[in-house]
């Protein structure tokens, strides 16, 4: 069966008063309808692009987009004109943001905001518009819904508001949600009710998810498929358990040992030593090289491509056999 | 209540503002050389009648007791008896301050008529063309004076064209409008550049925000955005901007009102202070620090329509 999603050689430039940086290099993703695929990374490596570009939300300029394909449900996004894209937005694809605190317009109640998209698109009139978001605001848990519905943002706390802005990406009954960081902002306690949320309104409706998240931990616990980003780039995609149990990329080891254990303590922890790179200067070789606790000196300068080293495992790596050695 | 309290709160910051902006132009008016008498007189009034005059009026006691008298009577409403025209100031001052009113709220009116469109088009096409074009027309609006854009307007509109008369106020209220439309426009191309500079600015400022994007992800179209996510936020900018310059409005009415022959506050100030008819000036100083502080008030009443988070903090 064909992916939801496909995304082949997406290459995105900006254009700094620096120069030019690539900040999505050849990246290749897909996404089964109904799946969940997490993708992680440090800040800067490109997760949020990679989210804006599939919606075409990236300001062009600075943003350029140079080059592949975003093969959506048979339609190449890329090419999509501007009204095709704002059909989609809001229908098929949705996108639930990061910070709830500024998800939601300050001047305006909340259940109008939830429910605009689909008055957008000609769905439905202004007293339908109520009783959906109440319905909305039900599903995504909210009590009361119904007394609420025309409460303003700043009367609701930062786990409510998240709850309302899912329940905004669900008004119009997409195929895929773009999550990008839905839980960076919350409490430790409201992430997990959030997470939960997502999971159980994803089974109930079929959707596909793309969870982007920094915390290698929130995506071991939610995601059927894992992708990891590092400098603009896929460096490692494979299923959950498989990346887990037999990482292929250094960086992803890194990422993993940066997760805190209860039995482990203070010492158990292993950041990953050094910076990220400047995407403005990288030199022709892997970008995590100097960085790489098994690199060898010809890391340094042989371009590296993801290869696919066993069925739906994809690695980045020169000396992917090294990896293990790491664990 | 909350908002009864605040605005009695507000009322009562009036008093000190209203005591000091009234001494001050007492103060300064007396500095002033030139006498009402004489100038009445046209010079030639003798020493004896000068005295007699200035004791009827009770300009020969000290300042501190004159003061004293004006701001005491004032507080009770009456704000003194005209030396030009030997009526209540009051009575005066009323009397042409719906006409001043009707100006300001007109010009008001057509500025933000002529600046919204505007903006919203130089913010939709930030740094092309019609964004740079705005800009500039701003610019030179802003720079020329108002008494001279007001003669423009009536060489060309007034007499070229003959479309709108050149002076007076009118009858009925569409002779007024009528009549109000060169003053107000005069006005108006003064006031509108600052707000379609702050409007621009405060709406840029808030297309960069998150729940714009997220507005974008909904599949809104820029237009609709820009008129239901971004003005509303921008516009508690440009009420302040407003607000604030509500004082140079004032006085630029002078000025317009003068150039229009509009028998309004302006006009009545610009001929009391050559007359030297001291208690006219004292009492629209009041007027003035009146309007200024009520329209302020006003602006931050407003400010809880546009945004509610305002009403709880």
């Amino acid at each position: 069966m064909a992916p939801l999603l496909a995304i082949e050689d997406l290459v995105v430039e900006f254009r700094t008063r620096g120069g030019r940086i690539v900040a999505l290099n050849h990246v290749f993703l897909t996404v089964q309808a109904g799946e969940t695929l997490g993708i992680v990374g440090e800040s800067g490596s490109g997760k949020s692009v990679l989210c804006r570009t599939i919606l075409r939300l990236l300001p062009t300029p600075p943003a350029e987009i140079k080059g592949g394909r975003v093969m959506f449900d048979g339609e190449d996004l890329l090419d999509a004109p501007e009204a095709r894209l704002r059909q989609l937005r809001g229908t098929a694809l949705a996108m639930i943001s990061q910070n709830p605190a500024t998800a939601l317009n300050p001047v305006w109640p909340i259940g109008d905001q939830i429910t605009e998209g689909l008055r957008v698109h000609g769905r439905i009139g202004r007293r339908e518009a109520r009783k959906r978001a109440v319905e909305l605001l039900r599903r995504v848990g909210i009590p009361s819904p119904e007394l609420r519905v025309d409460e303003y943002p700043h009367q609701w706390s930062g786990g409510m508001v998240q709850r309302a802005v899912i329940a905004m990406a669900l008004a119009g009954g997409p195929k895929l949600i773009l999550a990008d960081e839905p839980t960076t902002a919350l409490d430790v306690t409201i992430q997990d009710q959030i997470l939960a949320l997502l999971l159980d309104l994803q089974a109930a409706s079929g959707m596909a998810l793309v969870l982007v998240s920094h915390d290698m931990a929130v995506v071991a616990e939610t995601s059927d498929r894992v992708a990891v980003m590092y400098a603009g780039r896929i460096v490692e995609l494979a299923d959950t358990r498989t990346i887990f149990r037999e990482p292929r990329h250094p960086y992803t080891v890194g990422l993993m040992q940066s997760i805190p254990r209860i039995e482990g303590g203070a010492g158990r922890l292993r950041p990953i030593p050094g910076q990220p790179p400047s995407l403005a200067d990288l030199g022709p070789g892997c970008p995590f090289q100097p960085r790489c606790a098994v690199a060898s000196p010809d890391c340094a300068t042989t371009p590296v491509a993801p290869v696919e080293i066993a069925p739906g495992h994809w690695s980045a790596c020169l000396h992917p056999e090294r990896v293990g050695a790491l664990l | 209540m909350l908002l009864l309290d605040y605005i009695l709160g507000r009322l009562a910051q009036m008093v000190p503002v209203i005591i000091g902006v009234s001494l001050i132009a007492f103060l300064a008016i007396h500095l002033v050389p030139g006498d009402p008498i004489q100038i009445m007189m046209h010079g030639r009034a003798t020493p004896e009648t000068l005295a007699a005059a200035h004791a009827k009026l009770g300009l020969d006691r000290p300042l501190l007791i004159q003061y004293g008298r004006f701001i005491g009577n004032a507080a009770l409403g009456d704000l003194g008896t005209s030396i030009i025209q030997n009526a209540p100031v009051s009575g005066i001052v009323g009397e042409k301050l719906g006409p001043t009113v009707f100006l300001l709220v007109f010009s008001s009116i057509l500025a933000i008529v002529i600046a919204l469109p505007l903006s919203l088009l130089a913010a939709r096409r930030v740094d092309r063309a019609a964004d740079h074009a705005i800009r500039l027309v701003g610019i030179v609006g802003f720079a020329m004076p108002p008494f001279w854009v007001g003669i423009l307007l009536m060489l060309f509109f007034g007499i070229y064209l003959d479309w709108f008369p050149i002076s007076g106020f009118g009858k009925d209220f569409i002779d007024r409008l009528w009549h109000a439309v060169l003053p107000s426009a005069t006005i108006a191309l003064f006031l509108a550049p600052i707000l379609i500079q702050s409007l621009r600015a405060s709406m840029l400022d808030v297309l960069t925000a998150d729940y714009i994007e997220v507005a974008r992800a909904k599949g809104l179209g820029e237009w609709r955005i820009l008129v239901k996510h971004v003005l509303r936020n921008a516009l508690i900018p440009v009420v302040t901007v407003l607000a604030v310059n509500i004082g140079w409005l004032l006085s630029g009415a002078v000025v317009v009102e003068y150039l229009f022959s509009y028998p309004g506050l302006g006009s009545l100030l610009v001929r009391a202070v050559g007359y030297r008819d001291y208690p006219v000036i004292q009492g629209l100083s009041l007027v003035f620090a009146v309007l200024v502080i009520v329209v302020n008030l006003l602006a931050d009443l407003s400010y809880m329509l546009i945004d509610r988070r305002v009403l709880t903090s």
